[in-house]
């Protein structure tokens, strides 16, 4: 078994006025250092061995369905899933 | 003329919907759930607003993937009016019928209340009985009604008049206040504001009904043919 993660960000054009509520936040408490919050998602997968091109599959779901391109970035890793 | 509406787990505006189709237009609806696979019978889809899959992943995203979105775009690509509203519009960005994205609203909040829109184009078959410019009242009620997209596309969808609604006033970030657009082909409509919740004086107003009677209006010109 091999676990993804992914990591989906916003893209930088788009703009994140969740990120800017946090990061305001964060002023109000002293944290006068911050410059910027962006806000992303991030996903677990456990996927099977069967999968022989487990990158392109993983590729394939997130374009199809877990991101929009249109606004968001993804990146992922893929390690051993250790059994329970 | 007969409509579907398509129902997702979620929905909440089918109802709607399909009121104001039967009851104040007097045509055809039936309710179709998201697992349909047969539209052909049908000569108007619509997509309701609500919650489908409680906006899990992204809003319409999970929708975007259900067994009826293949026949819509299969009704998308015949032609046929496709008409989705709120909900449905974030949808139908999702299954890429028309570009964009609807993202959070700037000032985070779910926002319910009757707004000014403009008709930027009243030469679609859902707006050829509204004049452009004209500007009409219809509610909103959305936390993700904050449209997208980058300049390219927006360049394209202005040389192309695929703008057919603006907000009067800024309050969501939509750029350039667009409330609705349609595809190239100019059959499939995606809107934020709900002229289904405006289609009599007795729920507070009527200036939705308009867009109902263009899409028939249109319909019955190329269908019906005169004895």
């Amino acid at each position: 078994m091999k676990k993804v993660n992914i990591y989906v960000t916003l893209r930088e054009s788009v703009l994140d006025p969740q990120g800017s509520a946090v990061m305001g936040s964060l002023h109000k408490m002293g944290y006068a250092e911050v410059k910027d919050v962006r806000i992303g998602k991030y996903l677990e997968l456990v996927i099977s061995d069967e999968v022989q091109d487990i990158d392109a599959h993983v590729n394939e779901m997130c374009q199809k369905l877990l991101t929009n391109t249109v606004i968001e970035d993804y990146r992922f890793e893929i390690e051993e899933a250790v059994s329970q | 003329m007969k409509f579907a509406v398509i129902v997702f787990p979620g929905s909440n505006c089918d109802l709607d919907m399909y009121h104001a189709v039967k009851d104040e237009l007097g045509e055809e609806a039936e309710y179709v759930w998201h697992d349909s696979t047969d539209l052909s019978g049908y000569d108007g889809i619509l997509l309701p607003g609500g919650f489908s899959y409680g906006d899990y992943l992204r809003c319409g995203a999970i929708a975007q993937s259900s067994a009826v979105m293949d026949e819509v775009k299969k009704a998308a690509e015949a032609g046929k009016p496709v008409l989705g509203i709120c909900n449905g519009f974030q949808i139908l960005t999702e299954a890429g019928l028309l570009p964009g994205v609807l993202l959070r609203n700037k000032n985070l909040k779910f926002m319910c209340k009757t707004v000014g829109l403009k008709v930027e184009n009243a030469n679609t078959l859902f707006t050829n009985e509204y004049e452009k410019g004209q500007e009409i009242q219809i509610p909103i009620a959305h936390g993700e009604g904050n449209y997208y997209c980058d300049d390219a596309t927006y360049e394209q969808l202005k040389k192309n008049n695929q703008i057919v609604f603006s907000y009067a006033d800024d309050f969501n970030g939509s750029r350039n206040n667009i409330a609705g657009i349609v595809n190239e082909r100019g059959n499939v409509l995606g809107m934020m504001p709900h002229p289904e919740r405006a289609v009599s004086d007795l729920i507070g107003g009527s200036d939705g009904l308009a867009l109902f009677k263009s899409i028939v209006k249109q319909w019955r010109e190329a269908n019906v043919s005169h004895a």
